[in-house]
C-alpha cells in the first residue's frame, strides 16, 4: 500500500466539513430551539424568546398557577447520613437530665412499659427528626407535643445523644420467634411497596427509618393506620403513607406482630 | 509478531474477567425469571449487576481494544510497539483498577449499577478503580497517537495504513469521550464518595456521563468494526471493497459518536427539550457510518464470492466459505446489528424513545449490539489471532463454529423476548418481578426464555475460552506472518484530510462545545439544585 505523495495540502476538505457541520448545526438548533417551541400549542410563551429560552432548558418562572398548600404542616427536616454521628459526652449528659421528664412514658431507661415507643439506642437522626416534627406540629400527639413544644435546638440534640447512646435492653414484650413476613423481606413490587426490611433494617437502612424491633405491637399498629388514614404525615415525601395505604389490615397486623416479636439488633449489621 | 505477551496478557485478562462476569449474568437472569423464588436480599441482585456492569463494559472491551490495538500498530506499521513499558504500566493500572473496583462491590459497599446513579454513592475505592482503568487505557491512546507520528516522520510520502488509521481514530474517540465520565467522578462523585462533598448536582452528573455514555458504545464497536474491514476480506479470500469508503466511516464515527449522548436523558427534566431534539437529530447521523460499512463489507463479500467462482446476482453467496468461523462470525454479527441497529433508532426518537424508556427493551438492545454484533466479532478476533500470537494453531474450526452459534442463538434467546418484555412495560433494574399478579403473568414465559438464553450464552462463552486454552496448549507450530487486507484499490495517494485526524478533532471537539455546551454551563451556574448524597449501606 505505498506509494507517491500525498496531494498538497488544499483547505478544500477543510472548508467543505467545516461548512457542513456548521449548516447542520445551524439546523437542528433552528428547528429545536426555534421552530418546535413555535408550534407547540399547549405551551403559553409569552415571547420568541421566552420559547427560546425554555428549549434550551433555561429555569423559567413557572406559570402563575397557585400551588396547592397542604392543609396541616409538613416536616421540614433534613437528615443526611451520619449527621449526628459522635456526640459529645456533654450533650449525653445534658439529655440525660433532659430525658427525666420523658420517662414517665418511655420509662427510665428508655424502655417503655405504656406501649410508647422504645427509645433506648434508637438512632439519633430518629429521635433528632421525630422531636424537631412535634415541635413543629408536623407530627401531632396529645401527649408528645406539649412536651416538644419548649424544646430548644440544642435539647433536641442532646436528647437525640442521650437515647442513642443509651445501650438497646429487652422490651418488656414476649419473645415469639415468627417467620418473617414476606411484606418484610420483599414488600409487596406491584402495590409499588418497598420492603420493610429495605429502610428499617435487615437488608439497610436509610437515614430517618426507625429500627423496630421489640418495639410495642399497639403502637407500630396505631402509626401504619395513622399513616393509612393521613392522621400522621411526617413522613418525608409521604414515603410511609403510600406503603401504608396500600397494606391490608391483615398485613399491618402481622408485620406490627413481627417486628415486636424480634430479637433486639437482628435488623442492624 | 513482536511483543506477544504484552498483547496476550491483554487478551487472557479480558476473556478471564469475561467469563466471571459471564456467570453473574447467567445468575441474573435465573434470579430474576419465574424459575425461581424472590430473592432475600435483593441487594445480593445490584452487587451481582454492579460487578457484572463494570466488568463488562469498562474493562473487558478496554482490554480487548488495547490488546488488538497494539498488535494492529505492530502489523499494519510493520513497526515494533515504542514504549512496551509504558504499555505494562497501561496494563498494570488497569489490572489494579478492576480489582480496586471490584472489592467494594464484593463487599456490598458500592451496589450503584455501572452506571453510576447519582446522589447513589458507593464506597470511594470502586470510582478510584474505574479511575484507574480509564487512566490505564490513556496510556494505550498516547501510545498508539506516538507510534503513528513516529512512523508518519519516517514515511511522510505514504497514506497511514487503513487498519492503523481506524484504529487510532478510535483510541482518539476513547480519549474524548472518557472525559464526560472523569469530569463526573472528579468533581461530582469522588468529593462525595470521600466525604469532602455531602450533597451532589445528580442531574449535571447524569448530563457528564451522558458524554460518555454513548460514544462508549462506537469504543467498543471500533475493534469489531476494524475486524469487518481488516480481517474479514482476507479471512474469506477476498479484497476490502473500499478503503476511502472505510476512512470515512471511522472519520464519522469520531465527529457524532460523541454529540449525541442527551437521547439517553430524554426523560431527565434538567436538559432543554431543543437539545434532546439536537442530539436525536444528530444520533440519527450516526447511523450512515454503520450503513456505509454494511455496504462496504458486503461489497468485499462480494468480491470474494465472484473471486471463488460464485455467477449471477446472488450466485456469489453460496460461493462464500460459510465453513470459515471468521464468514460465519461476521454474518451473525451483522444479523444482531442489523436487529440492534433498529432498536437503537427506536430508543433514537424522543416519542418512541417515551414507551420503552428504562424498560427492558433497553437491557435488550444494549446487550444484542454490544453482546451480540460487537463480542461475537471480539471472539473472531481472537481466533483470528491466536495463533500468530501463541504460535499454536487452533485445531477445531468445527467448535468455533459451534461457540459461534451458541453465542449467537443465546443472545438471540436472551434479547428479543426481553425487547418484548420491555414493550409490555417490564422496568428493567429490577431484582424481583411478582408474575403471579395478572398484570405481569403475560411477561412470565418470555423472562423464562430470557433465563435459557442467559444459560446457553454461559456455555458459549466458556466454550470460548476452553477454545483458547486448548489452542495454547497444544503443539507449537510455524504460523505465516499476520496480514491485513488489501484494499481492491489500495491508496495511491490520500487527500491529507483522509491521512490524519486534525481537522476531525477539530469537528469532534467543535460539536461537543455546541451541542453540549450551553446544557453543561445552564447546569453549572444554575445554585440550588444539589441534593443529599445517599451512601450505599450507611447506617443512620
Amino acid at each position: 500500500m505505498t506509494t507517491e505523495q500525498t496531494p498538497p495540502r488544499d483547505k478544500s476538505w477543510s472548508w467543505a466539513s467545516f461548512g457542513l457541520t456548521a449548516v447542520l448545526v445551524l439546523l437542528t438548533a433552528i428547528a429545536g430551539l426555534i421552530l418546535l417551541p413555535s408550534l407547540q400549542t399547549n405551551a403559553s410563551y409569552s415571547s420568541l424568546w421566552d420559547a427560546i429560552c425554555s428549549a434550551a432548558g433555561v429555569l423559567r418562572p413557572s406559570a402563575s398557577q397557585p400551588s396547592i398548600e397542604p392543609t396541616f404542616k409538613v416536616s421540614q427536616v433534613v437528615l443526611t447520613s451520619g449527621m449526628l454521628r459522635n456526640p459529645s459526652q456533654e450533650s449525653i449528659g445534658r439529655g440525660a437530665t433532659l430525658g427525666q421528664r420523658c420517662a414517665i412514658c418511655h420509662g427510665p431507661s428508655g424502655i417503655s412499659r405504656a406501649d410508647s415507643p422504645n427509645l433506648a439506642g434508637q438512632y439519633a437522626s430518629v429521635i433528632y427528626k421525630e422531636l424537631l416534627d412535634f415541635r413543629s406540629g408536623a407530627r401531632v400527639n396529645s401527649v408528645m407535643s406539649p412536651f416538644a413544644e419548649p424544646l430548644s435546638d440544642q435539647d433536641i440534640v442532646d436528647l437525640a445523644a442521650y437515647y442513642s447512646y443509651l445501650p438497646r435492653l429487652p422490651g418488656y414484650h414476649p419473645t415469639m420467634q415468627t417467620p418473617a413476613p414476606r411484606i418484610v423481606i420483599n414488600g409487596a413490587p406491584m402495590r409499588g411497596i418497598a420492603s420493610c426490611g429495605s429502610c428499617h433494617g435487615g437488608l439497610a437502612n436509610k437515614a430517618g427509618s426507625p429500627w423496630l424491633e421489640q418495639q410495642p405491637e399497639p403502637y407500630i399498629l396505631s402509626q401504619l393506620r395513622a399513616f393509612a388514614s393521613g392522621d400522621r404525615h411526617n413522613d418525608i415525601g409521604q414515603q410511609m403513607r403510600n406503603i401504608a395505604r396500600q397494606m391490608t389490615s391483615d398485613e399491618m397486623a402481622e408485620v406490627a406482630r413481627y417486628y415486636a416479636s424480634q430479637p433486639l439488633g437482628s435488623s442492624t449489621q | 509478531m513482536n511483543n506477544r505477551q504484552l498483547i496476550l496478557a491483554h487478551f487472557w485478562l479480558a476473556f478471564g474477567l469475561f467469563a466471571v462476569a459471564l456467570v453473574l449474568g447467567a445468575w441474573q437472569m435465573l434470579i430474576r425469571s419465574p424459575l425461581l423464588s424472590w430473592i432475600p436480599d435483593p441487594e445480593w441482585y445490584y452487587r451481582s449487576v454492579t460487578a457484572h456492569g463494570t466488568v463488562m463494559a469498562y474493562v473487558f472491551p478496554t482490554l480487548v481494544a488495547m490488546g488488538f490495538g497494539y498488535a494492529i500498530s505492530q502489523v499494519a506499521l510493520n513497526q515494533a510497539l515504542i514504549g512496551v513499558r509504558w504499555a505494562w504500566l497501561g496494563l498494570a493500572l488497569v489490572a489494579i483498577g478492576a480489582v480496586t473496583a471490584v472489592i467494594p462491590v464484593a463487599l456490598g459497599r458500592a451496589s450503584v449499577l455501572y452506571t453510576f446513579y447519582p446522589p447513589l454513592i458507593g464506597n470511594a475505592f470502586y470510582y478510584i478503580g474505574v479511575v484507574l482503568v480509564v487512566v490505564g487505557s490513556w496510556v494505550w491512546v498516547a501510545l498508539l497517537s506516538v507510534n503513528l507520528g513516529i512512523w508518519k516522520r519516517k514515511h511522510a510520502d505514504e497514506p497511514v495504513p487503513f487498519a492503523m488509521f481506524a484504529n487510532v481514530a478510535g483510541a482518539y474517540l476513547w480519549a474524548w469521550t472518557s472525559v464526560g465520565a472523569a469530569l463526573e467522578l472528579l468533581f461530582q462523585i469522588i468529593p462525595a464518595a470521600v466525604g469532602l462533598t455531602s450533597t451532589i448536582d445528580a442531574g449535571l452528573s447524569r448530563v457528564f456521563f451522558s458524554w460518555t455514555l454513548h460514544a462508549i458504545v462506537y469504543f467498543w464497536l471500533i475493534p469489531t468494526y476494524i475486524a469487518y474491514y481488516t480481517i474479514f476480506p482476507r479471512a474469506i479470500g477476498g479484497r476490502l471493497y473500499s478503503d476511502t469508503m472505510g476512512r470515512i466511516a471511522f472519520i464519522l464515527f469520531l465527529i457524532v459518536a460523541m454529540p449525541i449522548g442527551i437521547h439517553h436523558v430524554f426523560e431527565d427534566p434538567q436538559v432543554g427539550a431543543g437539545f434532546k431534539f439536537i442530539h436525536s437529530t444528530f444520533t440519527a447521523l450516526v447511523t450512515l457510518p454503520t450503513l456505509l460499512t454494511v455496504f462496504t463489507i458486503c461489497a468485499s463479500a462480494e468480491i470474494a464470492g465472484r473471486l471463488r467462482g460464485g455467477r449471477g446476482p446472488l450466485g456469489w453467496i453460496s460461493a462464500l466459505p460459510w465453513r470459515n468461523p471468521i464468514m460465519l462470525a461476521v454474518a451473525l454479527s451483522f444479523v444482531m446489528l442489523g436487529f440492534g441497529g433498529a432498536g437503537g433508532i427506536i430508543n433514537m426518537s424522543y416519542q418512541l424513545n417515551s414507551s420503552i424508556h428504562n424498560t427492558q427493551w433497553i437491557t435488550g438492545h444494549f446487550h444484542l449490539i454490544f453482546g451480540g454484533a460487537i463480542v461475537i466479532m471480539y471472539f473472531a478476533i481472537a481466533y483470528d489471532l491466536w495463533p500468530h500470537l501463541t504460535a499454536r494453531a487452533l485445531a477445531s474450526e468445527r467448535l468455533m463454529r459451534l461457540q459461534l452459534w451458541l453465542w449467537f442463538i443465546g443472545m438471540m434467546v436472551t434479547t428479543f423476548p426481553w425487547h418484548y418484555v420491555g414493550i409490555l412495560g417490564m422496568p428493567r433494574r429490577m431484582a424481583y418481578y411478582d408474575y403471579s399478579n395478572p398484570a405481569l403473568a403475560p411477561e412470565a414465559l418470555s423472562v423464562i426464555l430470557s433465563g435459557f438464553g442467559g444459560l446457553i450464552l454461559l456455555a458459549a462463552g466458556l466454550l470460548f475460552v476452553f477454545i483458547l486454552i486448548r489452542g495454547h496448549r497444544g503443539p507449537a507450530t510455524v504460523v505465516d506472518e499476520y496480514r491485513f487486507s488489501t484494499a481492491l484499490h489500495p491508496p495511491v495517494a490520500l487527500p491529507a484530510a483522509l491521512n490524519g485526524f486534525a481537522l476531525w478533532l477539530a469537528l469532534m471537539i467543535g460539536l461537543t462545545v455546541t451541542n453540549y455546551g450551553f446544557p453543561i454551563a445552564a447546569l453549572l451556574t444554575r445554585t440550588g439544585i444539589a441534593v443529599p448524597a445517599v451512601y450505599v449501606g450507611s447506617q443512620p
